[in-house]
């Protein structure tokens, strides 16, 4: 325990933390900051200390300086004075400085009222910038379709640094150049397209500018539903329906948000409104007897999933020798998108170039994954426009929607009933603990009863358990966030791992928590709260095994035939190339 | 060649050396030695300064030279050339020596090695030309010791410098060479350190944290994995103490390195050391390897149970590498970027254990102190700044070079007396020292005795020891953004205040150099520079805006008039100055034959005119007339 | 006379891929002698030794090289790309024939260095770090050569000009061309 004073009064707290930690149990104490971050539920701690805005006074064997209370651990007997004039006058000139070095944009700016430097200067009530002077200035990299990278926005907090090398650990970001010049950039200023970024979103996730955002496809969308000789259908990812709640204070537990959600895109005009948890059915129907397979046969494992396009990347770019182990299954986007340019055209009889396909995902690498070429169809992509969680609550709230008001309605038919299993795929260990239902019941011919597999939830990064299948026992470990992911590969590579059945999740927490859900801040508590909503959501189900879903059923009847058949494998399965990137 | 496997072994070999340096020490002790040097077959022994500042001057083919010479008439038996590191008088080199006369020559050319080696050496006859000339008395003085420039001077870090071969670990057994390190090997790690803490020895590398307390913090830490890091990044642009040390005396520093290995528990020493010193590099590789062959470094060091071994790392032009929190990251191949501190390096510092960095002057001190007791240092220099400080004296100086003066001599004493004062004769302006993290001392301040208390307390630093004297002809607003142009490009760019405001901090200073700054201009200066040193992360943004809010401080007068009036009276910032010819003149041509613009209008004997609107302030005309006619206006 | 032309092209080709190769082989030995594991935590500690190697064999470093050492060292290329856009030393684009180093340290600075390069910039037509378009000259700052007695210094690799003038600076120019082409 340490003793220290803070602006006069007396306070005993932990050794080991820091004074903007101390300060934080404190009542009457703020201490604005900028370029901290704490992923607390990740175990990411970013204490850079870059920024300069949290500076305290401090006192300290016999010594008085200013510190920056982010970075600064307490001392017994320290004397911290968090807001002297002296401190204040600092800490505005310190942000007026960066905002010397900042384009003013904020009206036509995608991170407009969702900004941490917009609202420092609010808060700190900057009305001039007394320093002028040159500005840096790098071009804007949309290469990708995902994200979009606007550096003369950057702040230099390094956050996404962390992201990318320390909890992601694909190092598509680094400090570039020095002094005035520094900035985070992919190597030699690359284009993003041209590097080994996965698309997870993590980055964008954690900037507290627009320096990093998704590009954002809001305005293609609007106009391909106000163009009358388009059919527009839009599919929901599971983690959205969570997600979306935050943008509209609705409670995340109350399952109803979801119908409240498709009342609202039907008024935003889509011609019929499905479900990606649909298609997550479907991935279970193939993954599950594919896992079947592999493992009764004899066939290369563990079996990896697939539906993950982020970490999908991440293999082909880093571990080229393992890219035959993942299942083949196709993400549930594409699969959607593969079935609905196919049967569902068919069904309503119109051509495939006519039907546009709108994602909501919680998730960037979505937008690259629909843009990649295996998955378009005579040219025509099977997934049109992807669009995040985010995106879709700005259209909302342009189009006059308030989702709280609203009533619930159901999805359309034929693509929109699903079962809790495949919601559960919006959150880390949903994928296996789906496919371990419909795998239990196939391999045994028996009737599931336990069918909540604790043992894989949570928000832990690797996780291992082993399931008992009528006396087989199968190894399983699922990790999210690919810097576990990498752990676990690198195991593989080395031939020390005895799984047989491997979830990857490139987001911490799974899509949860991807890189298109509304922004938490640093407040990793949101997260937990949509997990929980999820497994809620599951509770509340009335079919909660995949191979259950009746529309599924009759889609194997009328189209596919069976899992595994000649058709499944044309339209629901993919390969993976060797894309080694350094 | 035989190992040094023990104490005896190096005490022995100390004895058989001795001889080998007295011609040169001329020790009253070693008297004997000398005439039994002399009896022996070597005579005399030539110096040539090969370090940078005289190499570059042609020294090594002097060397060459005189060697093949003094071989081709059969006297290589009688007469030894060897090449030494630094003299000091840099100014006047290539700069030999002879000894036992302890004769001085300077400006040497390698066109002279045939009639030196014949009139002089042979022949005994003086060469005058060659000596030093007195710059006031123009009397010429042979002997180094009658040169004033070495009179005020006291050695202690450079004692070996010049003066022992540096590629020969023999020549610095010979002065007691690693002597230093056997005691402490015959004491415990905290005796050590409480001689260093008694004898006050307080870091080189310019913050002047006390050594001893540094090593204590780190002796203390828990753990077998620490390292001592010697620190010769060496960045501030003016300045080569460190490097005239390393490849004038590199063992002393790699000796003191193992004394602060066994001190704190360390059995690894990294020496961080810039590209851009080849030569410094080249003498540090030899002189490892020969350490290696004779174990004086490797397992069990002198027949004791230390083991230590040091290996050589790389700087690739980073000034921001000096700070030791950025050398780790450099060390560990990273962006040298630092870190904030705590955890300082002596807790948590290279591959996250506990490590020392000291400056490589810090270390040159090291052995001497051991060896001579703690007393004997403390009584050098002032109460709170003991010992000696190397300086590189440079800019408008009569003698520059490579200076050591005790703690606590006073300014005027280094530019009057030691430096010979100011070049032609021009007006002492001010004094610079600490490099870009550093201010400028006015002349009023000159006597102002050196300390790490007093420089600071004057707006300025120690530093690592640049030491620049500023004449009339420099405008100190153009010196202030020469500074912070400096610190702009060697930002590191990762905290905010320096990162932008060492770059609106020029912007400001362009304004006031050009003529348009507004009227606020210093104002804003100032209050830039406070927040720059408070908030920034590391010392070179704590201490980047230092040379401006010195200048102000001291030379407020003429940013105004810079401002104001739009004058620069040095002649310095072209928007504010024009050149004139006044009535001095005499028509004598000079200046219109060399006018590069030809905007000199005149005819012999008349006095000329100056075209300012052609002409482009190049100060040709300036500096070629010799009757003071042309003028800054 | 055609196919003579071919030919020769061809050979050239080949040789300049033979002499390219011969320097990766080069580099490829030197990483090798570091003896570093795939996975050793440490192993970043050697990225600027071999940067230095890298720059040494090939004159600079262009991406090809950064991916080669990366894959290597078994690191990111953004990791080394960070590196070497952060230290002076290292260059992406290759240098004249004739690397004009002018000093701007202090001791320089305050004897008119800056009027120097100003000349050199006037005469060359290109700033620091610029190489002339007939890849003849580059100008490089440096920041004290430990000559200051002899300021202000510029050095044209192993010659040192020291005490320069703006009047000198056409002959160093000069002879420059005529060293290079000895
Ligand atoms: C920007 C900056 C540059 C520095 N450069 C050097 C340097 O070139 N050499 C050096 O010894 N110390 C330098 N230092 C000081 C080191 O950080 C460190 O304090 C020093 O090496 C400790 O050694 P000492 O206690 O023996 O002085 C620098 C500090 C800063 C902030
Ligand atoms: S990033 Fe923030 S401060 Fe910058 S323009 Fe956008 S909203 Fe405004
Ligand atoms: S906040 Fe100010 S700048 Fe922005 S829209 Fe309103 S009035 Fe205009
Ligand atoms: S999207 Fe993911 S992989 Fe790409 S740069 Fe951001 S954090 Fe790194
Ligand atoms: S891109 Fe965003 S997260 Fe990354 S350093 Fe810049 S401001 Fe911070
Ligand atoms: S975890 Fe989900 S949100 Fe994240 S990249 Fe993968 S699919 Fe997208
Ligand atoms: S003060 Fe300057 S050099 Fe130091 S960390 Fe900040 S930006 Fe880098
Ligand atoms: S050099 Fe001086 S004296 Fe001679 S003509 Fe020019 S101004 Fe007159
Ligand atoms: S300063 Fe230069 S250009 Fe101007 S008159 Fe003198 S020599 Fe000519
Ligand atoms: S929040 Fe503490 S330095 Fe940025
Ligand atoms: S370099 Fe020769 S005397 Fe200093
Ligand atoms: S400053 Fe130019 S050589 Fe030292």
């Amino acid at each position: 325990m340490a003793k220290i004073y803070v602006n006069g009064q007396a306070v005993e707290c932990q050794d080991n933390l820091t004074i903007l930690e101390a300060t934080q149990q404190l009542e009457d104490v703020y201490i604005p900051t900028l370029c901290h971050l704490d992923l607390e539920a990740f175990n990411i701690e970013h204490h850079i200390g870059s920024c300069r805005i949290c500076m305290v006074d401090v006192e300290v064997d016999g010594r008085r300086k200013m510190l920056p209370s982010c970075a600064t651990p307490v001392k017994d007997g320290m004397i911290i004075y968090t807001n002297t004039p002296e401190i204040i006058h600092t800490r505005r000139t310190v942000l007026e400085l960066i905002l010397s070095d900042h384009p003013f944009e904020c009206l036509t700016c995608l991170k407009n009222g969702n900004c941490e430097l917009q609202s420092l200067s609010k808060e700190f009530g900057i009305t001039k910038i007394s320093y002028q002077g040159k500005k840096k200035n790098y071009p804007i990299d949309v290469s990708s379709k995902a994200i979009k990278r606007e550096l003369n926005k950057c702040i230099m907090c390094r956050r996404c640094e962390t992201a990318c090398n320390i909890l992601q650990t694909v190092g598509t970001l680094s400090g570039y150049k020095r002094g005035f010049d520094a900035v985070v950039a992919p190597a030699n200023l690359k284009p993003l397209v041209e590097t080994n970024c996965t698309f997870c979103g993590q980055c964008v996730n954690v900037c507290p500018t627009a320096a990093l955002t998704e590009i954002s496809y809001i305005n293609d969308v609007w106009k391909a539903i106000n163009d009358p000789n388009k059919k527009v259908i839009v599919q929901t990812a599971p983690a959205v329906r969570v997600g979306i709640c935050e943008e509209f204070c609705l409670d995340h537990f109350d399952p109803s948000n979801t119908g409240k959600l498709v009342t609202g895109l039907r008024m935003l005009g889509f011609d019929a409104v499905f479900d990606t948890n649909f298609s997550a059915d479907l991935t279970i129907m193939e993954e599950a007897n594919e896992f079947i397979q592999r493992f009764t046969k004899g066939g290369r494992l563990p079996l990896l999933t697939s539906c993950c396009p982020g970490w999908i990347n991440f293999l082909e770019h880093n571990f080229p020798d393992l890219i035959d182990i993942p299942s083949t299954c196709k993400s549930p986007q594409q699969m959607f998108g593969a079935i609905a340019k196919t049967y569902y055209a068919n069904k309503i009889g119109i051509a495939p170039k006519d039907l546009i396909v709108v994602s909501i995902m919680p998730c960037l690498a979505k937008k690259y994954e629909a843009g990649r070429e295996e998955f378009k169809r005579n040219n025509i992509p099977d997934v049109d426009y992807v669009l995040t969680t985010r995106e879709l609550a700005t259209m909302f709230k342009e189009a006059g929607i308030n989702l709280h008001k609203l009533k619930p309605s159901e999805y359309d038919s034929p693509l929109g009933i699903s079962t809790g299993a495949a919601v559960i795929f919006g959150v880390t260990g949903g994928v296996v603990e789906a496919a371990l239902r419909t795998a239990y019941e196939w391999i045994t011919n028996e009737k599931l009863e336990e069918i909540n597999f604790t043992q894989v939830r949570g928000l832990d990064g690797v996780k291992e358990a082993t399931v008992d299948i009528k006396g087989t026992k199968v190894n399983i470990a699922v990790t999210s966030g690919l810097g576990n992911a990498r752990k676990i590969l690198e195991k593989i590579e080395d031939g020390t791992a005895n799984y047989h059945l491997i979830e990857i999740m490139a987001c911490p927490g799974g899509c949860i928590n991807g890189g298109g859900q509304p922004y938490i801040h640093g407040d990793t508590n949101k997260i937990l709260q949509r997990l929980n909503a999820i497994y809620t959501i599951d509770e509340k189900s009335k079919i909660r095994k995949s191979h259950e879903n009746p529309d599924i059923i009759k889609l194997y009847q009328e189209f596919l035939g069976e899992p595994g058949s000649h058709k499944a494998h044309e339209l629901l399965h993919t390969n993976y190339f060797n894309r080694e990137m350094v | 060649m035989k190992k040094i496997k023990t104490k005896e072994d190096l005490f022995q070999l100390y004895e058989r050396n001795k001889t080998l340096l007295a011609l040169r020490t001329a020790d009253e002790r070693v008297k004997e030695d000398v005439e039994k040097a002399k009896k022996n077959k070597t005579q005399r022994e030539i110096l040539v300064c090969g370090d940078t500042g005289c190499a570059s001057a042609k020294s090594k083919v002097i060397f060459n030279y005189l060697k093949k010479e003094i071989e081709n008439r059969g006297l290589d038996d009688k007469i030894k050339v060897i090449q030494t590191g630094c003299f000091g008088l840099c100014e006047k080199g290539p700069v030999l020596m002879s000894f036992p006369e302890e004769n001085f020559y300077v400006e040497f050319k390698p066109e002279y090695i045939k009639n030196f080696v014949e009139e002089h050496l042979i022949n005994g006859k003086d060469l005058d030309r060659l000596y030093y000339t007195d710059p006031i008395t123009k009397r010429k003085i042979p002997k180094r010791s009658e040169i004033p420039f070495y009179k005020k001077q006291f050695k202690i870090a450079l004692r070996n410098v010049g003066v022992i071969d540096p590629s020969q670990l023999d020549e610095y057994i010979a002065v007691k060479g690693y002597q230093a390190l056997a005691k402490c090997l015959s004491m415990s790690p905290m005796d050590v350190i409480n001689i260093i803490k008694k004898s006050g020895l307080r870091g080189r590398g310019g913050g002047g944290f006390p050594t001893g307390i540094k090593w204590e913090v780190c002796n203390k830490m828990p753990g077998d994995d620490k390292f001592i890091i010697c620190n010769a990044d060496e960045g501030d642009p003016g300045a080569f103490m460190d490097r005239s040390i390393l490849e004038g005396d590199p063992f002393s520093v790699l000796e003191a390195m193992a004394i602060g290995g066994y001190a704190i528990g360390a059995n690894k020493g990294v020496i961080y050391i810039r590209a851009e010193y080849p030569s410094a590099i080249t003498r540090l590789q030899v002189a490892i390897k020969q350490l290696r062959e004779r174990e004086l470094l490797g397992k069990n060091i002198l027949g004791n149970d230390f083991s230590f071994d040091i290996e050589l790392k790389y700087g690739a032009g980073a000034f921001v590498c000096g700070e030791e929190t950025a050398l780790i990251a450099s060390v560990q191949g990273r962006r040298g970027e630092p870190t904030t501190k705590p955890p300082f390096p002596a807790e948590k510092g290279l591959w996250e254990k506990p490590t020392v960095v000291n400056n490589v002057e810090t270390f040159a001190n090291i052995p001497p102190i051991i060896l001579n007791g703690p007393e004997w240092f403390a009584s050098i220099g002032t109460e709170k700044s003991k010992g000696t400080k190397v300086f590189a004296l440079a800019g408008k100086i009569n003698y520059g070079g490579l200076i050591e003066v005790p703690m606590g001599t006073t300014l005027r004493e280094i530019i009057y007396d030691i430096g010979g004062g100011l070049k032609n004769g021009k007006q002492l302006k001010a004094v610079q020292t600490g490099g870009p993290s550093g201010g400028c001392i006015p002349a009023e301040y000159i006597d102002t005795p050196i300390t790490y208390e007093s420089l600071t307390e004057s707006g300025s630093m120690m530093g690592s020891g640049g030491m620049i004297v500023i004449d009339e002809d420099n405008c100190m607003v153009d010196v202030a953004k020469y500074y912070l142009e400096f610190t702009t490009h060697e930002s590191c760019g990762k905290c905010a205040p320096c990162r932008i405001g060492t770059k609106r901090m020029p912007e400001i200073l362009t304004q006031i150099t050009e003529g348009y700054a507004e009227d606020d201009a210093i104002e804003k200066l100032e209050n830039l520079g406070k927040v720059i040193k408070n908030a920034s992360l590391c010392g070179l943004g704590q201490t980047a805006p230092n040379p401006v809010l010195s200048t102000i401080r001291f030379f407020r007068n003429e940013y105004e008039n810079h401002i104001k009036n739009k004058k620069c009276k040095a002649g310095v910032c072209k928007n504010l100055f024009i050149y004139r010819i006044n009535d001095n003149c005499t028509g004598c041509l000079v200046c219109f034959k060399n006018c590069p613009a030809g905007a000199i209008i005149g005819a012999p004997r008349q006095k000329h005119i100056i075209n300012f609107e052609k002409c482009t302030k190049c100060g040709i005309c300036f500096m070629k007339c010799r009757f003071n006619a042309i003028e800054v206006v | 006379m055609g196919v003579a032309l071919d030919d020769l092209q061809l050979t050239q080709k080949e040789c300049h891929n033979e002499l390219l190769e011969q320097m990766y082989n080069k580099l490829d030995d030197f990483i090798s002698s570091l003896g570093i594991q795939k996975r050793d935590p440490f192993r970043k500690g050697h990225l600027i030794q071999v940067l230095h190697k890298a720059q040494e064999i090939f004159g600079y470093l262009p991406e090809e090289v950064q991916i080669f050492v990366a894959k290597k060292m078994n690191l990111h290329l953004s990791e080394v790309a960070g590196v070497i856009s952060f230290y002076n030393f290292f260059t992406t684009t290759p240098k004249g024939k004739n690397q004009i180093h002018i000093c701007l340290g202090t001791a320089c600075f305050v004897k008119g260095a800056q009027r120097i390069l100003e000349e050199f910039t006037e005469q060359l037509g290109i700033g620091p770090q610029e190489v002339t378009e007939d890849k003849e000259y580059s100008i490089d700052i440096v920041r004290c050569v430990g000559a200051c007695g002899l300021a202000p210094v510029v050095t044209v690799r192993d010659r040192v000009y020291a005490k320069v003038t703006t009047g000198d600076v056409e002959k160093i120019i000069k002879e420059c061309k005529e060293i290079s082409s000895e």
